[in-house]
């Protein structure tokens, strides 16, 4: 139990400094890479909870994919962060003053909450005795049945999601020479070989 | 030292939103830290989702958790063409700048 406690207050602590990072890094690779570190962390406070999969899968999709993308992208576009950077401490009081609000109201929250006693009994999935089946498997036999359709549209939407950022940035450049295979072989003999008449001696 | 509880993990997750919601304000001016400080604010949900989900032993906060995962993988791709897009075009990123359509 005391590792336990341990590890939590390890990838809290460096969760939450990692978030700091993120918002007032100067260089944006540096905050894409805090971003990992928090997401990393993150999964470890999953794996503490015991949902092992969504841990995974946010290593797996946050950190392979998204992560990624904005690395790529960070670094793909040639734009002077220093200039963006400019008016940070302009915006700093009114920052802190809608952050302390929000906080304030979710530590009264927190202050004037309980659970119903009764709500365990009522969940609409319960969850399986850790001996009896894996948290994948557990999650896989509720998401497969009573929630195919959610799954379905998740799916649906990422595909929208691929098309439309395909749609949205892929480009034809003028000047590129590329294989296209219809023209190549329509070529006819009269577009292509031209026969000059040359007097003699005159050259070309 | 007591027990880690299902407050801890709300507390984490209240810190990290509010963090997020800094960070838009924070850097104004730069759409990518805005979309890292969104994804920053949806990471707070999903561990919010995950926690009630494990302390009310009930699946389902986890299958919400792992849709949200796939809107914001979405989102994140979407934003970020459009921000490819928009430099491609205008040359810049500032948030100032794209005002195209105030007319």
């Amino acid at each position: 139990m005391i590792i336990q406690t341990i590890a939590f207050y390890a990838f809290a602590a460096v969760t939450v400094a990692a978030g700091v990072m993120v918002i007032s890094a100067r260089n944006p690779v540096h905050s894409v890479l805090f971003l990992i570190l928090a997401f990393f962390n993150a999964a470890g406070l999953f794996v503490l909870l015991g949902a092992e999969f969504i841990a995974m899968i946010l290593v797996i999709v946050y950190v392979g994919a998204v992560a990624v993308l904005f690395l790529f992208v960070v670094m793909m576009l040639d734009i002077n962060f220093v200039e963006l950077r400019q008016g940070f401490l302009q915006y700093l009081p009114i920052g802190a003053l809608v952050g302390l609000v929000l906080l304030a109201e979710l530590v009264l929250i927190f202050g004037s909450w309980v659970i119903a006693p009764d709500v365990g009994g009522r969940a609409a999935s319960p969850t399986p005795l850790l001996t009896e089946t894996t948290n994948t498997h557990a999650l896989g036999q509720v998401l497969y049945t009573d929630y195919v359709f959610l799954f379905q549209g998740a799916g649906l939407i990422l595909l929208v999601a691929m098309i439309g950022a395909i749609v949205l940035t892929l480009r034809s450049r003028e000047g590129v020479k590329r294989q296209r295979i219809g023209a190549q072989i329509g070529r006819t003999r009269e577009e292509s070989v031209e026969i000059k008449q040359i007097e003699p001696g005159s050259g070309v | 030292m007591m027990d880690i509880g299902l407050s801890h993990y709300l507390t984490v997750a209240a810190i990290l939103f509010t963090l997020g919601i800094f960070g838009i304000f924070l850097n104004r001016k730069n759409v990518i830290i805005i979309l890292m400080s969104v994804e920053l604010i949806l990471l707070a949900v999903n561990i919010n989702l995950v926690a009630f989900s494990v302390y009310l032993g009930d699946l389902v906060g986890q299958v919400f958790a792992l849709l949200v995962l796939a809107i914001a993988a979405a989102e994140a791709a979407i934003g970020l063409a459009v921000i490819v897009v928009y430099f491609r075009n205008r040359g810049s990123i500032a948030v100032e700048d794209i005002n195209l359509m105030k007319g």
